[in-house]
């Protein structure tokens, strides 16, 4: 594996408020390396749009630290950017396309020249060098989301965190839009964090999948996919071994429902759990 | 339907209403003799002289230069008190309160205090003015910045939008169609106490011409006042419509695709 880029260790996240604590998450370890593509899937309310805001710099975990390129993160690192999955919520509509894109490029204070090459660079990477000056509530719901996927192409990161970014898009769309990114990552070099609930989704972008648990959440499994590099919906997901893996990984989910973090740390780790038997809250603030 | 006859019809349907009304008064009152309400003919024919004249000046001009600089002041602290007590919970808990009764005295009311401290010059007009119409724009500067998109803000807080950068890339634009509504109720009331803080004390204005007129039986006079603040209430409000149509066209639009999905 290449060098560790991204490096979360031991984070816990538990919301406390109006007499009771929420623990959403709860002792998350892992690395990324640079240029890896990783997805991170997990049952529904299992705390993954926290682990990534937590990665993202705009949630402080209760205890752990997460580590991007040797320094700590402590607020949003100018070396990442995030894709949310509200498209339609994270794109500024009283700015145009382009408008969007550019902005935190103003905010970087790159002059005009480097921020129109970035811009249309960008806007053409993801097939939408026609429409830079609509706005986005113009757009279909797939192409806000190429915008939003643009503005943070545009911004040059290191780092890219995708939090479900197509759960909201139709099949068709969506498949266009894995393919994008797969091919953004040849071409850029950059590194992917990729959160989604949907099993095939993780298995057919990743090189790796993280398999969380139910909330609080642990990771359950760290899988390599060795699926080819070259990926094709038709070829790859008809594939033995795409079902192989993406059986593997139902089974875990599977398993990950029924036995919620507590009990898969008592049961694998064997720590004293005085959190057992109560039951758990989904916390995950995204669902 | 072609756009010169679509704009026709448009106007059309605008101007049937006035048109009829204007005329229906224009008949009613040809032949009267009541001393208070003249003909109309003879009002219009006093409007050209009693105001395209030194008035314009000696009248007309202060009362909206007053205008102007009650309303600016009024938006100017509106927007910039709203958004302070709009970002941090605490300030618009402990204020809440007291904005709300202050909210309620009818702005009227405050004329007769104002005036005794601040006299009853230009200033104290102003004030009056601002006094009354900042609360509209206040109260919707505070809803619509409490009302920013959680996912814009942390979209802005990932791209190093902080600060003065959030304030005017994310926070304004974000509240502004609630801003421009307040600022558009502000801006009647706004004339409303131009017109009365003028009829209270003071040696020139436009509703101090009115309540002469009135006192010195000059009524068709007066009825051509009437008709002048009525037309500089439209024009305004018109240039207003304007305004917000350029201004918050990307809201309308949005709006507009909103509901076409839902």
């Amino acid at each position: 594996m290449t060098q560790p880029l991204l490096d979360v260790a031991g984070v816990q996240k538990t919301y406390t408020g109006s007499g009771r604590t929420v623990e959403a998450v709860r002792d998350l370890t892992f690395s990324v390396g640079d240029g890896e593509l990783v997805c991170i899937v997990g049952p529904s309310g299992a705390g993954k749009t926290t682990l990534l805001k937590c990665i993202a710099g705009l949630l402080e975990p209760t205890a752990g630290t997460v580590t991007l390129a040797g320094a700590r993160v402590d607020g949003p690192p100018e070396a990442m950017a995030v894709v949310f999955q509200e498209y339609g919520r994270s794109l500024y509509p009283w700015l145009t396309v382009e408008g969007n894109v550019e902005l935190p490029l103003k905010q970087k204070k790159l002059d005009k020249a480097r921020r129109r090459e970035l811009v249309r660079d960008a806007l053409e990477a993801v097939g939408l060098a026609d429409v830079h000056s609509a706005y986005p509530w113009q757009l279909s719901g797939g192409m806000q989301q190429r915008v939003a996927i643009a503005r943070a192409v545009a911004y040059e990161p290191k780092v890219l965190l995708m939090d479900e970014p197509f759960a909201a898009v139709d099949a068709q769309t969506r498949a266009d839009l894995e393919d994008l990114i797969r091919s953004l990552w040849h071409k850029l070099g950059v590194t992917i964090l990729f959160v989604t609930h949907d099993i095939d989704e993780s298995v057919y972008l990743g090189q790796r999948v993280l398999v969380l648990s139910s909330s609080p959440t642990v990771i359950m499994e760290d899988l390599t996919i060795d699926l080819p590099d070259e990926r094709t919906q038709l070829e790859t997901r008809s594939s033995p071994r795409f079902a192989d893996l993406r059986g593997h990984v139902y089974e875990q989910i599977q398993l990950a429902k029924h036995r919620k973090g507590d009990q898969h740390q008592r049961d694998e780790v064997a720590t004293g759990s005085h959190r057992a038997g109560q039951p758990t809250v989904a916390a995950d603030p995204g669902h | 339907m072609n756009p010169v006859l679509r704009w026709g019809r448009t106007l059309g349907f605008a101007l049937t209403l006035p048109v009829i009304l204007v005329t229906l008064w224009w008949v009613w009152s040809a032949d009267s003799t009541n001393y208070y309400a003249p003909p109309l003919q003879t009002i219009l024919t006093t409007f050209g002289d009693v105001w395209f004249s030194e008035r314009l000046r000696a009248d007309v001009l202060p009362s909206v230069t007053r205008l102007a600089i009650g309303y600016t002041g009024a938006v100017v602290v509106g927007v910039g008190l709203g958004v302070l007590l709009g970002a941090n919970r605490t300030l618009r808990r402990v204020t809440e309160p007291v904005l709300e009764f202050f909210r309620a005295i009818p702005p009227p009311a405050l004329i007769p205090i104002l005036f005794l401290f601040a006299g009853i010059g230009d200033t104290a007009k102003v004030i009056v003015i601002v006094s009354g119409a900042v609360w509209p724009v206040l109260l919707n500067t505070v809803e619509g910045v409490r009302a920013v998109d959680d996912v814009l803000s942390d979209t802005s807080r990932s791209y190093g939008i902080t600060g003065l950068a959030r304030l005017r890339h994310l926070v304004l634009p974000a509240a502004s169609p609630q801003i421009v509504a307040g600022m558009r109720q502000a801006l009647s009331i706004s004339i409303i106490l131009m017109v009365i803080s003028e009829m209270f004390a003071s040696t020139n204005g436009l509703g101090f011409s009115v309540i002469q007129f009135q006192r010195s039986f000059a009524i068709p006079e007066m009825w051509s006042g009437i008709l002048l603040l009525g037309l500089l209430g439209f024009v305004l409000s018109l240039l207003f419509q304007l305004f917000e149509r350029r201004s918050l066209r990307w809201y309308h639009g949005l709006r507009r695709s909103q509901r076409g999905e839902n």
